[in-house]
């Protein structure tokens, strides 16, 4: 088991990435009030015919040499299933593939959210090439980070320069 | 703190992504395949990305990769040096993170202590 969700979510992305995704939305929401925590994660890679899928959730399948895929899927099924939550993967070859879980916040196995913060920051700059939007809602309060829009700004300078992982730090370290 | 604040940015890096563009001098590369992750890559990359932020490393790329077959030593780090042989580290945390950009990157000496190969 992770240590950590956001160890789960950069598993899930380095399968997004594997797939060729160019875009990938990541979506976390904790709602106190219903003591829930749901995180949302799409993207627009190759998708997954009906086989490729049943086999990404067995943990076993995934172990084998030559594997594309990590032991990300089965993990977080996992932890959202033994924690109360619940866990959903669909995908549309050509389309890309959408994976949604949601976690019981008051369950004592949770493990915890863990460092947002890095998490955003080691994705977008490890991963140039894709386009990510991150969102963390908690309760009424979201903080939205878009690369679209940072890489527009930035023109031809590349998002992974010293001075753009400097800046982008101090961004979400203010802002989230 | 506002994304306005990348324009300036752009204008002083612009110089310099013309010769990054060229060629990278040093690629560094990190194992996020799922041992990797659960052995502490997340840190271990964020630490890197820092460094080179901190000191202002413009030839220099940091990136990551997916599982490597290695997992008894995540996190590894792999280091490609243009006409240089491919260093491999093992092992690797926040603390030696720091020491390979100094010594290896900085400095140009390959921290033999924990490197597992050298192709």
């Amino acid at each position: 088991m992770m240590d950590e969700i956001s160890s789960h979510i950069i598993d899930i992305v380095a399968n997004s990435v594997t797939a060729k995704a160019t875009y990938i939305s990541i979506d976390i929401e904790k709602d106190t009030q219903r003591n829930l925590l749901s995180i949302h994660i799409k993207d627009n890679g190759v998708g997954m015919d009906r086989e490729t899928k049943e086999k990404v959730l067995d943990p076993f399948y995934t172990t084998k040499k030559g594997k594309k895929v990590g032991l990300g899927v089965p993990l977080l099924k996992g932890t959202a299933e033994t924690t109360g939550g619940t866990f959903r993967l669909s995908s549309v070859v050509g389309q890309g593939t959408e994976i949604f879980a949601t976690f019981d916040l008051s369950h004592p196995d949770l493990p915890p959210l863990g460092n947002i913060r890095d998490t955003m920051l080691v994705l977008v700059v490890g991963n140039p090439e894709t386009d990510f939007r991150f969102s963390l809602k908690v309760d009424s309060r979201q903080f939205v980070l878009d690369t679209q829009e940072i890489k527009l700004l930035l023109e031809e300078v590349p998002i992974n320069h010293p001075e753009v992982i400097t800046f982008l730090g101090k961004y979400i370290d203010e802002n989230m | 703190m506002n994304l306005e604040e990348l324009k300036k940015i752009r204008e002083k890096a612009q110089k310099d992504v013309e010769l990054r563009q060229k060629q990278a001098r040093i690629r560094i590369v990190v194992g996020m395949g799922t041992s990797g992750i659960a052995a502490g890559a997340r840190d271990v990359l964020k630490t890197l990305l820092e460094e080179i932020g901190r000191r202002n490393l413009t030839d220099v790329i940091v990136t990551q990769t997916g599982e490597k077959g290695l997992a008894s030593q995540e996190p590894l780090v792999e280091v490609y040096e243009e006409g240089k042989p491919l260093v491999v580290y093992g092992n690797i945390n926040q603390e030696r993170a720091k020491r390979l950009v100094v010594e290896h990157v900085v400095n140009g000496n390959p921290v033999t202590e924990f490197a597992l190969e050298v192709m």
